[in-house]
């Protein structure tokens, strides 16, 4: 029903007692995810509910480092929360205390702690999402980063993006449509970041429970372009697509650290042209992504039932109609 | 961050990369004080601003006496320098570099930046100095020879060897410009930069590799590690209202069109601008008031909309997250009365408590077009063009 996390997800906060970690945690917290573990170097040994501000529905135990956490209440996913300066050390931290999956919140890290923190990454076998990025959820199950939970809905489409307030606008059109997600993945704004479109698509085409992918792309990079070649070679689930900043200027950063066109290079109009050419039904607008994807499923159900043995048409239409179930 | 060429030559010297001597110049005395101060007989007068291109732009020129020299600068300053980056307005020079004559022999391109495809370094080289990359990176790219650097092990020796090979440099000039990449790279990663540009990197006729031209962009998310840096700001170099922006914290990018904009976040508020264009308009700026938009942020964001007298309608697009609909509405509404805005507003916001917004908007006895989506938003601002 989803990818990289869920119900049993056990997640550990680094910078829990921070004001940014204690407001997260206690929107998490009431999602339902299982918070296990804060992190705030010199106050383990400490339960910790919330300040005067977010009361947590329930304490949380801090420890001094994430392998505590781990060796204790055995985390096995992390969500940093702790600022820029201090970011790239928490996430080797992390990676180094064995956690699998590293969400990294944090915006404005400089390129020069990034560059070794990919690298030390890859090395243990770890996966990053961000830095720079509104986290993951998994709908109904798992909420890891700080999107607001209420727009989404449990259901089969798996989301990508390298936005936040984007990705809540495309989330919603889909929930307002009645179409649930699987997953959905802020993967950030930044020139480097752990998790790419590619891995991501990878990941939602390899998941039976995700029927559609929805690709959300902006200026700078050629991010973008990877994941279309891979999706042209591979990936037979529709793929909705847009790219934001057509109409950004050459040289400008657009907000995010890599949303730039450099040289002449990662236009809007470049990334759409291919993202189009591999087969991906790119918008020209993103106030269209919701009924493109609606669209899009219509089409690949009725391929299915029509084209499937009278058998398998039941088990489309039984899909179908779980789908529609969840929408209440 | 950009600076000008003459401050990235100070911090290159600083680091052992070769470059002419040269002194800054802000008048034409200064200039004719900074060329007897060289001494020799050939000066180059370069003017200073934060764009390439220059030397076609009639902002680079050679002078053979030091009654030329003050002829070129009292022509390039305060000149409106025209240049392929600077659009069709120009630029105000108002510094000068003055410089020593190279003897040059062949002229070179060095650029380092981050391959974000690779996430590592790269170290490019060109023999085709004095053009532009990007063309020779178009029409040549096999001129382009890269090394990519690890980040455990870093730029090493032999790396610069291969680069300084596959420039063709031998002799003297092998020793020094292998020399030269090794400083410059230092140079790089001990200033937290995100781009290094050498273009062109010279061979004179002594053998001796040179810097004749530096551009040094700083990675604005590590300048709080290097105040000294974040103090070579030239807020001459910058849009006046993208400085009042900054000022209260907002990230603005003034353009050319006639919708103003206000979004949360930097991905919608992209979107909301193509939006914007597809509805016929043109967008005016990008204008990301982030995560704690209030009725404050709201206020300033709209004296810098409408302090651009192109913008005939703003389109303000905000999706709620943690960011409560309600709480904008009323700022939106507090900062409308007391701005007096006389231009059509389009109003979007959604997530939550959107319905509560919606009437605060409807009852606030101020016209807003309220618009229930992001097509309808589209929508509105066309019709809100056409009246």
């Amino acid at each position: 029903m989803s990818v990289l996390v869920n119900k049993k997800t056990r997640l550990v906060v680094q910078g829990i007692t921070g004001s940014e970690g204690t407001f997260h945690t206690s929107q998490m917290l009431a999602y339902g995810t299982n918070v296990v573990a804060g992190v705030t170097p010199g106050k383990g040994g400490t339960s910790y509910k919330g300040n005067e501000k977010d009361q947590f529905q329930r304490a949380v135990s801090v420890f001094n480092t994430v392998a505590d956490a781990v060796k204790e209440e055995g985390a096995d996913t992390s969500i940093i929360f702790v600022p820029a300066a201090f970011a790239a050390d928490a996430i080797m931290e992390a990676a180094d205390a064995g956690i699998k999956l590293v969400i990294c919140i944090t915006e404005g890290i400089p390129v020069k702690d990034m560059v070794p923190v990919y690298e030390y990454i890859k090395q243990k076998g770890s996966r990053l999402i961000g830095p720079n990025c509104p986290g993951i959820i998994t709908p109904g199950e798992c909420k890891i980063g700080i999107m607001p939970g209420f727009i989404h809905k449990p259901g089969r489409v798996g989301l990508v993006s390298r936005s936040g307030t984007l990705t809540y606008e495309a989330v919603w059109q889909l929930t307002e449509r009645g179409i649930g997600q699987s997953t959905c993945i802020g993967i950030g704004g930044d020139p480097i970041i752990g998790t790419r479109f590619i891995d991501a698509v990878k990941l939602f085409n390899e998941d039976p429970k995700t029927d559609a992918i929805i690709m959300i792309g902006e200026i700078g990079g050629s991010a973008e372009e990877e994941a279309a070649e891979y999706i042209k070679k591979n990936v037979k689930k529709p793929v909705v697509g847009f790219i934001a900043g057509r109409t950004a200027p050459p040289g400008r950063r657009m907000g995010h650290a890599g949303a730039i066109i450099s040289g002449g290079k990662g236009t809007a109009a470049e990334k759409m042209k291919t993202m189009q050419e591999c087969g991906i039904i790119v918008c020209e607008s993103p106030a269209l992504l919701g009924e493109t994807m609606k669209n899009a499923l219509e089409k690949k159900y009725k391929a299915t039932s029509s084209t499937k043995k009278s058998t398998k048409k039941k088990t489309v239409k039984a899909k179908k109609s779980s789908v529609k179930k969840k929408k209440k | 961050m950009k600076i000008h060429e003459y401050q990235a030559k100070e911090i290159l010297r600083k680091y052992n990369v070769p470059v002419p001597r040269g002194e800054v110049a802000f008048t034409v005395d200064e200039a004719v004080a900074g060329a007897k101060k060289l001494g020799g007989n050939v000066w180059v007068v370069k003017a200073q601003i934060h764009a390439g291109g220059r030397g076609k732009g009639g902002g680079v020129k050679v002078a053979k006496s030091i009654d030329e020299v003050k002829q070129y600068a009292k022509q390039i300053l305060g000149m409106q320098l025209i240049t392929h980056q600077t659009g069709p307005e120009g630029r105000l020079v108002k510094r000068l570099l003055i410089e020593e004559g190279a003897n040059i022999e062949r002229e070179l391109y060095v650029g380092i930046t981050l391959d974000r495809a690779k996430s590592m370094n790269v170290v490019m080289v060109s023999t085709e100095g004095g053009m532009e990359i990007e063309k020779v990176a178009e029409e040549h790219p096999e001129k382009i020879v890269k090394e990519h650097i690890s980040p455990t092990i870093g730029f090493q020796s032999y790396q610069a060897r291969k680069l300084a090979f596959a420039l063709g440099l031998t002799g003297d000039a092998f020793k020094n410009g292998v020399k030269f990449l090794l400083a410059l790279y230092k140079a790089y990663e001990a200033t937290d930069s995100s781009l290094f540009e050498i273009n062109p990197l010279v061979v004179t006729k002594e053998g001796n590799v040179i810097a004749l031209d530096a551009k040094v962009n700083f990675d604005d998310n590590a300048l709080y590690r290097h105040p000294e840096y974040a103090a070579l700001r030239d807020l001459d170099e910058e849009e006046p209202l993208e400085i009042e922006a900054s000022k209260s914290n907002l990230n603005y990018v003034k353009l050319d069109g006639n919708v103003g904009c206000m979004v949360n976040g930097a991905g919608l508020a992209m979107g909301t601008m193509d939006i914007i264009k597809l509805a016929g308009g043109e967008p005016a700026n990008f204008l990301d008031v982030g995560g704690g938009a209030n009725a404050q942020t709201v206020e300033s964001g709209f004296k810098i909309i409408l302090a651009d007298k192109n913008v005939k309608a703003i389109l303000i697009n905000i999706f709620g997250g943690i960011v409560r609909c309600d709480r904008v509405a009323n700022g939106v509404v507090e900062a409308a009365k007391k701005v007096q805005v006389k231009i059509p507003i389009v109003v979007r916001l959604a997530g939550t408590n959107a319905d509560l917004a919606g009437d605060i908007l409807k009852n606030s006895g101020l016209k807003f077009l309220v618009a229930e989506n992001l097509k309808d938003a589209a929508e509105k601002v066309t019709s809100a063009l056409a009246a």
